[in-house]
């Protein structure tokens, strides 16, 4: 070999090894993650009942299964009232449900729920609720809450990735045609007529809390109806608009619009009028831990009665008293509490294994409560993605044909004028088939599987995306959200299921027939509510 | 020789997509607008790859020669082509017409490549073997180039240096080329010498790539830089011309040393000298001590607090003796007190209250820096202000960015402060915008300090009146959610500067 043989060929092999280690890269995946989620293993528990006998037994007059945010607010509740004698019970090592929260060095960032829109005015817990934890401030001369302004979401709110091109808020408006937004108007009227609109009982068309809406056999009778049909029926045929509906209920209920009733459709729309002022009904109130930051507030006030890592595997009442069978995997004991009273604060697909009075009756009607499976995902990157054509990044990023939802920016709400990292908190409803298939799918689905489709989906507004990502981790819901069919919200199902037992109190966003964070609330504290008046103690309703 | 020059496929289209990305990226750096940028430049590149192809039928006798020479060009053009649009960006009007001349040119030469070695190849392999082999290779040379573009190259090398090696590597098919076919070609010697010629001035440039990318900065920037690094948070660069010292960060110009006095003195003694007996004093951005300078003339002042992001740039001047002539070493003085933080969070944190602060901020050019004036900044600031205190904002001008100003106004008395707008001319910024705002009704000062060379009690009444071009104008109040300056400042400049 000559010398200039020699030469050529070594900057050959530099090119090559560089080509080589630049392809493995992309296989090898340059960040880690894991997948975690709610334990499965331990829900396995309950349905085999393979679980030690308990042993020792105490004490607790009132005690409150699950510490999601309903089972938080019947405590936030009676101990507002002065009682103090109660105890949560929590399976997991944290409490918070379906809003719980992470945090690494670089932000907190939600797991489930991150956003609460303005509190409507028959949302009076929420309302007392945030004017104690200084979300509200005050009200106006005209009764307007005024909210502490690094608590509702900075601008830019939302834009949405389509044609190549990134546009300000969600309804579609790149490469529409006049027929779309005369559409677009047509249902904006319509938003308006029932906003406005009172049964012949005189109550709200559609209010949160949901009990309080009309009972209108008019009004109620679109629960029977699919809200996609619905649309049809309207002649909404605009494919945008479409889009965006089906796209809310993704969002909200995380199935696609023609498995949400057309009641619980136009709630998400018409129930949501809290705006006033500069405020629009759309405002929404968000932080970096999405409604983890409430239940860190919750925990602040709760803190002494709460116990984690409790896995309550038996409820049994007889007359005078409610024993709770709790399993703690971490011990691998079980122990008794003797209660008075005890408030169930979990999903309704859990009565039939844990409560003795539910296995010896018929629970034909706790098979109408079905779930969607969720899968979340926090991504954090090492810088934000390059800034493109369009609206600059907002808290709520969508990307017009994707499955998924799209991302959350979980600094968004820092009031930080740099910020090197990031966090992106992306969500994905998996509405594909049947609940049971997409769940089943959900859990045997490898992290590297999920995190190539993740990434495979936010390249297509950020191609860099792969380069940027240092550490990514996926949540899998295997129930997350109950779904609001048609018929269920106001079919017999859910209202024998809000019944309450002689010493049995339940309290679960799944008693509204949809799952939001104002329902979940309301249905905590009307429990606690009732105990409360059971044992005369004296308080002023918050609802 | 068939792999061998199978091999030459593949570099060659490695280099010819990377030239493209080249040309789009520093399209799209310069000119902003990345998407559109892009999509003409490959639209251009792949009609001029075409047109190489078409013409290549034209090339008759002697196809090795000519490949090699192609070759040549190819890497001469394609390999400079970074520094010299980079050049042309800088010390030329005329950008575009040349970024477009070269991608065609570029674009011609590559697409003569691929034929023609198609015809060098059709004596060695079937017609079929022959198309998919190369598209093969020439496919996978895209597709390494694509990978390595944007996560080893551009990154790493940078723009510049990744144009003149991949100008290398088209040289150094050419050599090895003519060394595999050195018996079948005539003239070897020539053609070796034309080889080694574009080598060296390549390597040459790859090696001198930084002062080319310096000597392209320093035009834009039109005088010396004497000062160039970049931190986590910005691009530092300071200029000298005669004795003129100019602070530029991220391209934008903080102070000419000809007339910051103008600024510096209008931005703090008006609202200072009003207040009595002034003691503790906040300043918010203003890393440079220009304004500590100004602040640190008033007697009564014990203790300067200068909060400020940027280390490197309070450390410049600290450190810098020109610096510190102009800023009258206001930053070592025992009186200051620098902290680098991020002011919003820092304010929030620290309960501490102040007889005058200084909001010295960049102009609200995005949504990051609009949080610094919404109504949630003002309420912290009135919290930090002393019972008769005072703070001045400064507010970008109330003459280009008149609804961008007034806001501002708007803003701060929206929170329940006295907002005292002003205004005054310096030359190197036009006409400049102040707010005074405070608890208690603004009393502007009876007189000055002596050792000012701009402000004097009489001709001080002028700043608080506004001509007819820069009355107030309607504008809404700017919030966290819905950023309304960040439009309004937008929209305004754009129209200045276009
Ligand atoms: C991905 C996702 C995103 C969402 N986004 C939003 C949003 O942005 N805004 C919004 O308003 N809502 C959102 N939601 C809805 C959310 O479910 C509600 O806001 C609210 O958190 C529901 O609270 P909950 O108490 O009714 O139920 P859960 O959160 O389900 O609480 C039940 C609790 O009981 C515990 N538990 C269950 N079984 C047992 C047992 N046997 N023993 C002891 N403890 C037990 C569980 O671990 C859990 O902590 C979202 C939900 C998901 C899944």
């Amino acid at each position: 070999m000559n010398r200039r043989q020699f030469l050529l060929t070594s900057a050959g092999l530099v090119c090559v090894g560089e080509i080589c280690s630049c392809i493995s890269h992309r296989h090898e995946a340059p960040f880690s993650g894991s997948i975690l989620g709610a334990s499965h293993n331990i829900g396995h528990l309950l349905r085999e009942g393979k679980v030690p006998a308990a042993t020792q037994e105490r004490k607790v007059p009132v005690v409150i299964v699950g510490g999601g945010i309903s089972g938080l607010s019947a405590g936030w509740k009676l101990d507002k009232a002065g009682f103090g004698e109660f105890e949560i019970l929590e399976l997991e090592s944290e409490i918070g449900g379906n809003s719980r929260f992470g945090e690494n060095q670089v932000s907190p960032y939600p797991w489930g729920a991150h956003y609460v829109p303005i509190p409507t005015k028959e949302s009076r817990a929420v309302r007392e609720l945030f004017e104690e934890l200084g979300v509200i401030q005050g009200y106006t001369s005209s009764g307007q809450p005024i909210f502490e302004e690094k608590y509702l979401c900075s601008s830019p709110q939302e834009r949405l990735y389509i044609h190549g091109r990134w546009q300000e808020g969600l309804l579609p408006l790149v490469g529409v045609t006049q027929r779309d937004l005369d559409q677009y108007e047509r249902f904006r009227a319509l938003v308006a007529h029932y906003k406005g609109h009172r049964g012949r009982d005189g109550r709200k068309a559609f209010c949160i809390p949901m009990e309080l809406s009309s009972q209108d056999k008019e009004l109620v009778a679109l629960d029977q109806l699919s809200f996609s049909d619905f649309l049809h029926n309207e002649g909404f045929d605009s494919v945008p608009l479409n889009w965006y509906m089906n796209y809310a209920c993704r969002d909200d209920y995380g199935c696609t619009m023609a498995d949400v009733s057309a009641w619980a459709g136009m709630h998400y729309f018409a129930s949501r009028d809290g705006g006033a002022g500069e405020l629009e009904d759309s405002t929404v109130l968000t932080w970096p831990e999405g409604n983890g930051w409430i239940v860190k507030q919750l925990r602040k006030k709760l803190q002494s009665h709460v116990t984690t890592d409790a896995l309550v595997f038996l409820i049994d009442c007889a007359p005078q008293r409610v024993t709770v069978d709790i399993y703690h995997p971490k011990e691998n004991v079980s122990t008794r509490i003797v209660a008075r009273d005890v408030i169930f604060a979990c999903p309704k697909h859990l009565v039939k294994y844990i409560i003795t009075a539910a296995r010896s009756s018929s629970t034909q009607y706790l098979n109408e409560f079905q779930y969607a499976p969720w899968l979340v995902a926090n991504l954090t990157l090492k810088s934000f993605p390059v800034a493109r054509t369009g609206t600059p990044i907002a808290w709520d990023n969508v990307i017009y044909d994707s499955e998924s939802l799209g991302y959350v920016v979980a600094t968004h709400q820092s009031l930080r004028t740099h910020l090197p990292q990031t966090v992106f908190t992306y969500y994905y409803p998996l509405t594909g088939t049947s609940p049971t298939e997409e769940r089943n799918r959900l859990l045997q689905t490898t992290w590297q599987t999920w995190a190539d489709f993740i990434l495979k989906d936010l390249s297509k507004p950020h191609p860099e995306i792969f380069a940027l990502v240092s550490h990514l981790d996926v949540f899998r819901w295997g129930h997350a959200m109950v779904r609001p069919r048609p018929g269920f919200v106001w079919g017999r199902a859910r209202r024998k299921a809000a019944e309450n037992l002689d010493h049995l109190y339940f309290a679960h966003s799944d008693l509204s027939g949809f799952s939001i964070f104002e329902e979940a609330q309301y249905r905590g504290v009307l429990a606690a509510e009732h105990i409360l008046g059971k044992y005369r103690i004296p308080f002023s309703s918050s609802l | 020789m068939t792999y061998a020059l199978l091999i030459s496929v593949f570099v060659i289209a490695t280099c010819g997509l990377v030239y493209e990305l080249i040309a789009g990226t520093l399209a799209s750096y310069l000119l902003g607008d990345s998407v559109t940028q892009f999509s003409t430049i490959i639209g251009t590149y792949l009609f001029s790859m075409g047109m190489g192809s078409y013409l290549s039928r034209h090339i008759g006798k002697g196809l090795i020669g000519k490949f090699i020479q192609i070759e040549l060009f190819v890497g001469i053009l394609g390999g400079s082509s970074a520094s010299v649009l980079f050049l042309v960006f800088s010390y030329l009007g005329t950008f575009k017409l040349i970024l477009y001349f070269l991608v065609v040119l570029v674009g011609i030469l590559v697409g003569l490549e691929i034929p023609l070695l198609l015809r060098i190849l059709k004596a060695r392999l079937q017609f079929k073997d022959l198309v998919s082999q190369v598209l093969t290779f020439d496919y996978l040379g895209a597709l390494v180039a694509s990978l390595l573009f944007p996560v080893f190259l551009a990154p790493k090398l940078g723009l510049v240096r990744t144009c003149f090696l991949f100008g290398l590597i088209n040289a150094l098919v050419a050599a090895w080329t003519a060394w595999l076919f050195r018996e079948q070609l005539p003239q070897v010697k020539w053609i070796r010498a034309e080889c080694g010629a574009v080598t060296l001035l390549l390597l040459l440039g790859f090696v001198y790539a930084n002062q080319i990318t310096a000597l392209a900065e320093e035009s834009l920037y039109s005088d010396e830089i004497v000062f160039a690094k970049s931190s986590p948070y910005q691009r530092i660069v300071l200029t000298r011309w005669k004795d003129d010292l100019r602070l530029f960060l991220n391209g934008h110009l903080q102070f000419s040393s000809r007339d910051e006095y103008r600024y510096h003195e209008a931005l703090v003694h008006p609202g200072l000298q009003s207040i009595a007996n002034p003691r503790t004093v906040l300043v918010l951005g203003g890393g440079d001590g220009l304004a500590v300078r100004e602040i640190l003339k008033h007697p009564s002042i014990e203790a300067v607090t200068l909060v400020d992001l940027d280390p490197e740039v309070t450390g410049l001047f600290r450190s810098n003796p020109i610096l510190r002539q102009l800023n009258q070493d206001s930053l070592n003085s025992s009186k200051t007190k620098i902290i680098n933080a991020d002011a919003f969070v820092w304010l929030e944190q620290n309960p501490a209250c102040y007889d005058f602060v200084v909001v010295d901020f960049p102009d609200p050019t995005n949504h990051s820096l609009g949080k610094l004036y919404t109504t949630a900044f003002y309420r912290l600031l009135h919290k930090h202000l002393a019972e008769n205190g005072a703070a001045v904002i400064q507010s970008t001008s109330p003459l280009f960015a008149r609804q961008s100003f007034w806001c501002i106004v708007r803003t701060l008395e929206s929170v329940g402060l006295r907002a005292t707008p002003y205004h005054t001319y310096v030359p190197s910024f036009g006409e400049w915008g102040f707010v005074i705002a405070s608890k208690q009704t603004y009393i502007p000062p009876g007189s000055y300090l002596e050792n000012l060379k701009f402000l004097t009690a009489d001709t001080a009444a002028g700043l608080f009146h506004f001509p007819k071009d820069m009355h107030p104008v309607d504008v809404e109040i700017n919030r966290l959610n819905n950023q309304v300056l960040v439009q309004y400042y937008e929209s305004e400049w754009r129209q200045v500067t276009q």
